[in-house]
Protein backbone atom coordinates (compact mmCIF):
# COMPACT_ATOMS: atom_id res chain seq x y z
CA UNK A 1 0.00 0.00 0.00
CA UNK A 2 3.00 2.13 0.97
CA UNK A 3 3.75 2.09 -2.69
CA UNK A 4 0.88 3.72 -4.24
CA UNK A 5 0.92 6.45 -1.57
CA UNK A 6 4.62 7.17 -2.45
CA UNK A 7 4.06 7.51 -6.07
CA UNK A 8 0.88 10.25 -5.49
CA UNK A 9 3.20 12.03 -3.19
CA UNK A 10 5.83 12.45 -6.22
CA UNK A 11 3.27 12.99 -8.36
CA UNK A 12 1.81 15.71 -5.73
CA UNK A 13 4.63 17.65 -5.84
CA UNK A 14 5.63 17.33 -9.48
CA UNK A 15 2.52 19.57 -9.70
CA UNK A 16 3.56 21.85 -7.03
CA UNK A 17 6.90 22.32 -8.76
CA UNK A 18 5.02 23.24 -11.92
CA UNK A 19 2.58 25.50 -10.20
CA UNK A 20 5.47 27.10 -9.08
CA UNK A 21 7.53 27.85 -11.97
CA UNK A 22 5.03 27.97 -14.78
CA UNK A 23 4.31 31.18 -16.67
CA UNK A 24 1.45 30.22 -18.79
CA UNK A 25 -2.12 29.82 -17.47
CA UNK A 26 -2.93 26.44 -18.94
CA UNK A 27 0.02 24.72 -18.03
CA UNK A 28 -0.61 25.89 -14.41
CA UNK A 29 -4.10 24.27 -14.73
CA UNK A 30 -2.38 21.26 -16.05
CA UNK A 31 -0.65 21.45 -12.97
CA UNK A 32 -3.41 21.90 -10.86
CA UNK A 33 -5.14 18.56 -12.70
CA UNK A 34 -1.65 16.68 -11.27
CA UNK A 35 -2.31 17.60 -7.44
CA UNK A 36 -5.53 16.88 -8.01
CA UNK A 37 -5.41 12.78 -9.44
CA UNK A 38 -2.37 12.62 -6.66
CA UNK A 39 -5.73 13.56 -4.05
CA UNK A 40 -7.82 11.26 -5.70
CA UNK A 41 -5.47 8.31 -5.54
CA UNK A 42 -4.97 8.95 -1.94
CA UNK A 43 -8.45 8.57 -0.55
CA UNK A 44 -9.21 5.70 -2.58
CA UNK A 45 -6.07 3.79 -1.75
CA UNK A 46 -6.76 4.78 2.03
CA UNK A 47 -10.21 3.57 1.59
CA UNK A 48 -9.32 0.13 0.05
CA UNK A 49 -6.40 -0.81 2.08
CA UNK A 50 -7.77 0.37 5.27
CA UNK A 51 -11.57 0.56 5.43
CA UNK A 52 -12.31 -2.06 2.71
CA UNK A 53 -15.61 -2.27 4.06
CA UNK A 54 -16.35 1.03 3.59
CA UNK A 55 -17.38 3.60 0.60
CA UNK A 56 -16.29 6.80 1.99
CA UNK A 57 -13.10 7.58 -0.03
CA UNK A 58 -14.58 6.12 -3.46
CA UNK A 59 -17.33 8.31 -3.31
CA UNK A 60 -14.93 11.29 -1.89
CA UNK A 61 -12.96 10.59 -5.04
CA UNK A 62 -16.07 10.27 -7.53
CA UNK A 63 -17.75 13.75 -6.65
CA UNK A 64 -14.20 15.03 -6.84
CA UNK A 65 -13.81 14.37 -10.09
CA UNK A 66 -17.03 16.01 -11.08
CA UNK A 67 -15.92 19.03 -9.55
CA UNK A 68 -12.44 18.78 -11.38
CA UNK A 69 -14.58 18.83 -14.44
CA UNK A 70 -16.60 21.96 -13.39
CA UNK A 71 -13.50 23.57 -12.27
CA UNK A 72 -11.42 22.99 -15.78
CA UNK A 73 -14.32 23.95 -17.79
CA UNK A 74 -14.56 27.34 -15.98
CA UNK A 75 -10.69 27.78 -15.75
CA UNK A 76 -10.55 27.35 -19.53
CA UNK A 77 -13.70 29.27 -20.19
CA UNK A 78 -11.64 32.52 -18.13
CA UNK A 79 -8.72 31.40 -19.74
CA UNK A 80 -9.96 31.98 -23.59
CA UNK A 81 -11.68 35.47 -22.04
CA UNK A 82 -8.47 37.12 -21.11
CA UNK A 83 -6.67 35.53 -24.41
CA UNK A 84 -9.14 37.41 -26.26
CA UNK A 85 -8.36 40.34 -24.12
CA UNK A 86 -4.91 40.73 -24.18
CA UNK A 87 -3.77 38.26 -26.70
CA UNK A 88 -1.63 36.10 -24.75
CA UNK A 89 -2.32 33.75 -21.51
CA UNK A 90 1.09 34.55 -19.43
CA UNK A 91 0.54 34.91 -15.88
CA UNK A 92 2.67 38.60 -15.87
CA UNK A 93 0.43 39.87 -18.36
CA UNK A 94 -2.37 39.80 -16.43
CA UNK A 95 -2.26 41.96 -13.22
CA UNK A 96 -4.82 44.70 -14.33
CA UNK A 97 -8.35 44.81 -13.60
CA UNK A 98 -10.98 46.53 -15.29
CA UNK A 99 -11.28 48.57 -12.61
CA UNK B 1 1.49 -16.77 -10.82
CA UNK B 2 -1.13 -13.76 -10.64
CA UNK B 3 0.55 -11.39 -7.82
CA UNK B 4 4.01 -11.58 -9.96
CA UNK B 5 1.75 -10.56 -12.84
CA UNK B 6 0.42 -8.03 -10.76
CA UNK B 7 3.21 -6.55 -8.96
CA UNK B 8 4.48 -6.36 -12.53
CA UNK B 9 1.33 -4.09 -13.89
CA UNK B 10 1.90 -1.98 -10.54
CA UNK B 11 5.51 -1.11 -11.34
CA UNK B 12 4.69 -0.14 -14.54
CA UNK B 13 1.93 1.84 -14.21
CA UNK B 14 4.05 3.54 -11.53
CA UNK B 15 6.58 3.81 -13.78
CA UNK B 16 4.67 5.71 -16.21
CA UNK B 17 2.99 7.71 -13.64
CA UNK B 18 6.19 9.06 -12.22
CA UNK B 19 7.92 9.82 -15.41
CA UNK B 20 4.96 11.39 -17.42
CA UNK B 21 4.08 13.91 -14.68
CA UNK B 22 7.74 15.27 -14.38
CA UNK B 23 7.75 15.40 -17.90
CA UNK B 24 4.48 17.02 -18.01
CA UNK B 25 5.73 20.17 -15.77
CA UNK B 26 9.01 20.26 -17.23
CA UNK B 27 8.01 19.89 -21.14
CA UNK B 28 8.40 23.27 -22.69
CA UNK B 29 6.00 22.67 -25.84
CA UNK B 30 2.28 23.16 -23.97
CA UNK B 31 0.94 20.61 -25.85
CA UNK B 32 3.62 17.92 -24.96
CA UNK B 33 3.13 18.87 -21.71
CA UNK B 34 -0.94 18.19 -22.10
CA UNK B 35 0.17 14.66 -23.53
CA UNK B 36 1.81 13.47 -20.72
CA UNK B 37 -1.03 14.79 -18.34
CA UNK B 38 -3.10 11.98 -20.36
CA UNK B 39 -0.84 9.21 -20.01
CA UNK B 40 -0.49 10.12 -16.03
CA UNK B 41 -4.38 10.18 -16.23
CA UNK B 42 -4.79 6.79 -18.36
CA UNK B 43 -2.04 5.31 -15.89
CA UNK B 44 -4.17 6.40 -12.89
CA UNK B 45 -7.48 4.66 -14.32
CA UNK B 46 -5.23 1.68 -14.71
CA UNK B 47 -4.26 2.15 -10.80
CA UNK B 48 -8.00 2.01 -9.99
CA UNK B 49 -8.87 -1.11 -12.48
CA UNK B 50 -6.40 -2.54 -10.12
CA UNK B 51 -7.82 -1.96 -6.79
CA UNK B 52 -10.96 -3.73 -8.37
CA UNK B 53 -12.60 -0.20 -8.47
CA UNK B 54 -14.17 -0.42 -12.00
CA UNK B 55 -16.86 2.17 -12.00
CA UNK B 56 -13.89 4.77 -11.00
CA UNK B 57 -11.42 3.72 -13.69
CA UNK B 58 -14.45 3.76 -16.15
CA UNK B 59 -15.22 7.31 -14.62
CA UNK B 60 -11.64 8.89 -14.74
CA UNK B 61 -11.20 7.14 -18.46
CA UNK B 62 -14.91 9.06 -19.34
CA UNK B 63 -14.32 12.16 -17.57
CA UNK B 64 -10.65 13.02 -17.41
CA UNK B 65 -9.01 11.53 -20.33
CA UNK B 66 -12.49 11.89 -22.63
CA UNK B 67 -13.25 15.24 -21.57
CA UNK B 68 -11.09 17.09 -19.71
CA UNK B 69 -8.07 16.44 -22.14
CA UNK B 70 -10.14 17.23 -24.75
CA UNK B 71 -10.63 20.90 -23.53
CA UNK B 72 -7.41 21.47 -22.41
CA UNK B 73 -6.41 20.53 -25.93
CA UNK B 74 -9.24 23.14 -28.11
CA UNK B 75 -7.44 25.66 -25.68
CA UNK B 76 -4.39 25.02 -26.03
CA UNK B 77 -4.74 24.87 -29.94
CA UNK B 78 -7.20 28.31 -29.34
CA UNK B 79 -4.20 30.01 -27.61
CA UNK B 80 -0.89 29.47 -28.44
CA UNK B 81 0.29 28.70 -32.01
CA UNK B 82 1.42 25.22 -32.84
CA UNK B 83 5.24 24.38 -32.12
CA UNK B 84 6.21 27.21 -29.77
CA UNK B 85 8.35 26.59 -27.43
CA UNK B 86 7.84 28.70 -23.84
CA UNK B 87 10.69 30.87 -22.44
CA UNK B 88 12.89 29.67 -20.14
CA UNK B 89 12.29 29.64 -16.51
CA UNK B 90 14.30 32.02 -14.56
CA UNK B 91 17.09 30.61 -12.79
CA UNK B 92 16.16 31.82 -8.94
CA UNK B 93 12.41 30.84 -9.65
CA UNK B 94 13.44 27.74 -10.56
CA UNK B 95 15.40 26.92 -7.41
CA UNK B 96 12.20 28.27 -5.26
CA UNK B 97 9.73 25.50 -6.96
CA UNK B 98 12.63 22.79 -6.57
CA UNK B 99 12.85 23.86 -3.12
CA UNK B 100 9.20 23.55 -2.37
CA UNK B 101 8.97 20.31 -4.12
CA UNK B 102 11.62 18.65 -2.37
CA UNK B 103 11.23 20.11 0.83
CA UNK B 104 7.43 19.03 0.81
CA UNK B 105 8.13 15.60 -0.63
CA UNK B 106 11.37 15.29 1.62
CA UNK B 107 8.73 16.10 4.82
CA UNK B 108 5.48 14.19 3.80
CA UNK B 109 7.49 10.63 2.15
CA UNK B 110 9.79 10.95 6.10
CA UNK B 111 6.08 11.25 7.85
CA UNK B 112 4.50 8.38 5.54
CA UNK B 113 7.27 6.00 5.83
CA UNK B 114 7.73 6.18 9.29
CA UNK B 115 4.06 5.98 10.12
CA UNK B 116 2.44 2.56 11.09
CA UNK B 117 -0.98 2.23 9.39
CA UNK B 118 -3.03 -0.42 11.02
CA UNK B 119 -2.55 -3.58 8.95
CA UNK B 120 -4.36 -3.84 5.83
CA UNK B 121 -7.82 -6.74 5.18
CA UNK B 122 -7.68 -5.77 1.57
CA UNK B 123 -8.34 -9.12 -0.42
CA UNK B 124 -7.41 -9.08 -4.41
CA UNK B 125 -10.19 -9.81 -6.45
CA UNK B 126 -13.17 -8.75 -4.52
CA UNK B 127 -14.45 -6.59 -7.22
CA UNK B 128 -17.41 -3.77 -6.14
CA UNK B 129 -20.42 -4.15 -7.56
CA UNK B 130 -22.25 -1.68 -9.49
CA UNK B 131 -25.39 -2.56 -6.95
CA UNK B 132 -23.57 -1.44 -3.97
CA UNK B 133 -22.30 2.06 -5.57
CA UNK B 134 -26.10 2.83 -6.99
CA UNK B 135 -27.49 2.17 -4.04
CA UNK B 136 -25.28 4.12 -1.82
CA UNK B 137 -25.51 6.82 -4.26
CA UNK B 138 -29.54 7.13 -4.49
CA UNK B 139 -29.82 6.29 -0.35
CA UNK B 140 -30.80 8.91 2.25
CA UNK B 141 -29.86 7.16 5.27
CA UNK B 142 -26.30 7.67 6.94
CA UNK B 143 -23.29 6.46 4.39
CA UNK B 144 -25.49 7.17 1.48
CA UNK B 145 -25.26 9.68 -0.37
CA UNK B 146 -28.17 11.54 -2.45
CA UNK B 147 -27.29 15.15 -0.73
CA UNK B 148 -24.06 15.48 -2.26
CA UNK B 149 -25.24 14.12 -5.67
CA UNK B 150 -27.94 16.33 -5.91
CA UNK B 151 -25.79 19.32 -4.69
CA UNK B 152 -23.05 18.43 -7.75
CA UNK B 153 -25.86 18.48 -10.43
CA UNK B 154 -26.77 22.53 -9.14
CA UNK B 155 -23.31 22.99 -8.93
CA UNK B 156 -22.78 21.74 -12.88
CA UNK B 157 -25.77 23.96 -14.04
CA UNK B 158 -23.92 26.29 -12.15
CA UNK B 159 -21.09 25.99 -14.36
CA UNK B 160 -22.37 25.54 -17.68
CA UNK B 161 -24.36 29.37 -17.39
CA UNK B 162 -21.32 30.52 -15.76
CA UNK B 163 -19.35 29.26 -18.80
CA UNK B 164 -21.58 30.43 -21.51
CA UNK B 165 -21.62 34.17 -19.63
CA UNK B 166 -18.07 34.50 -19.13
CA UNK B 167 -16.97 32.84 -22.84
CA UNK B 168 -20.26 34.44 -24.82
CA UNK B 169 -19.19 37.45 -26.95
CA UNK B 170 -20.26 41.01 -25.73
Amino acid sequence: MIYYVVVSTLMFFAGVYGFVTRHNLLAILISLELMLNAVDINFVVFNRYLFPGQLEGFFFTLFAVAIAAAETAIAIAIIINIYRNIRNINVDNVDKMKY
Amino acid sequence: MEQVANQVIFFLLSAIIVVCSIMAVTSRRILRAATYLLFVLFATAGYYFQLDYHFLGAVQVTIYAGGILVLFVFAILLTSKLGEKSDRISSRKRAWGLLAAVLGAAICGYTLLTHDFFPSQFAQGGELDMKTVGHALMGMDKYQYLLPFEAISVLLLACIIGGIMIARKR
